[in-house]
């Protein structure tokens, strides 16, 4: 059974036949979605596996609580809330954070142009940047971090990031300058 | 180092960002031009600051290769399907337990109680297992609702 294509379909109507138990539904709504969902988690976890696995549990959550849906409702906005707190459980795991901070493999160039580049000196200085940025951010607080991946990579701006965690503009201003103090100090420490 | 006044420098904080983010309105931007010209660390401030977003603007979230999109959708709905098998299966233990632990307690409660050779400590004994065991239900039920209701992360509200 695989979703027919997903442009057909407004996003309420697919929500309204989920909450009818609709599995095609579901399926349209997690492929429109999913690679929005991975990409959140991802930046939370750091783990490329573990984005993957929390992504397709947060969906496996949402069509468990579909009664409890709004078709009036962003989907995505409602499917954030609990891959956040899923991912944010996730974290508090001790073996998980040691696991992430191993490595940088979740970031990548943000230039495009240097990945068809074949310069040895200039993708090791690449990697090391990498390596730094990750361990950074791996070192910040969860929600500081949530909302510097939204702003940062997602590239929301401050009135859609404080729909999506549920916190006032204000709030994620300040958690936005906390993270890059944080990030500053850590980055300038690592020199 | 900034010489603002606690309520100020946290209006500053916000224009820095705003700034930095490219979402100041000209209001703002006078706002923050004139907080700048007064306070020399403030600029520094924002020098830094916007060093920062320059490294961390070189890099992003790594895209996943196309293979993981494969069965990603069927994956995340057999999720939901054990899910709510093991939810069953996890009620029904729940309740089995419950009511085996019960008639368990319950047949050992009653042998030694009303037995009268039953020596008066192993007596003791009992009741303290009893109320021993509901202090500690007590207090588990307590603090998960206490903790639950203090979680300052659970009283996040836009306003």
């Amino acid at each position: 059974m695989d979703p027919e294509p997903a442009a057909v379909a407004d996003e309420a109507t697919l929500v309204r036949r989920m909450r009818d138990g609709d599995a095609e539904a579901f399926g349209l709504l997690v492929e429109r979605h999913m690679r929005r969902a991975y990409l959140a988690a991802l930046g939370l976890v750091g783990s490329r596996e573990d984005a993957r696995d929390l992504s397709q549990e947060a969906f496996a959550r949402a069509f468990r609580a579909r009664h409890k849906l709004d078709p009036d409702r962003s989907f995505y906005a409602w499917l954030y809330q609990i891959l956040r707190r899923l991912c944010f459980n996730f974290r508090r795991d001790r073996a998980v954070r040691a696991r992430a901070l191993a490595g940088a493999a979740w970031l990548a160039d943000a230039d495009a142009r240097s990945a068809g580049v074949p310069d040895p000196a200039r993708e090791l200085e690449r990697a090391e940047l990498r390596r730094r940025v990750a361990a950074a951010i791996e070192a910040l607080p969860e929600r500081e971090r949530e909302v510097f991946v939204l702003k940062e990579f997602e590239g929301l701006k401050y009135r859609e990031i404080a729909e999506l965690a549920g916190i006032p503009i204000g709030t994620v201003m300040s958690r936005l300058y906390a993270a890059r103090k944080r990030l500053a100090d850590a980055l300038e420490g690592d020199r | 180092m900034s010489t603002l006044e606690p309520a100020d420098r946290e209006r500053a904080q916000a224009l820095l960002m705003a700034a930095i983010d490219d979402e100041l309105g000209p209001d703002e931007r006078r706002e923050l031009d004139a907080l700048v010209a007064g306070d020399a660390g403030l600029g520094a401030e924002l020098a830094r600051l916007r060093r920062v977003k320059e490294v961390t603007s070189m890099v992003t979230l790594r895209a996943p290769s196309e293979e993981v999109w494969d069965g990603y959708w069927k994956g995340a709905y057999r999720r939901a399907e054990r899910g709510l098998g093991w939810l069953l299966v996890g009620a029904g233990a729940l309740v089995l337990g419950v009511w085996g632990l019960w008639h368990l307690l319950w047949n050992l409660f009653e042998s030694l109680w009303a037995d009268t050779d039953t020596p008066l400590p192993v007596r003791l004994a009992v009741v303290a297992l009893v109320l021993g065991g509901l202090v500690l239900v007590f207090s588990v039920v307590r603090e998960r609702l206490f903790t639950r209701k203090h979680d300052p992360y659970d009283r996040e509200v836009i306003r």
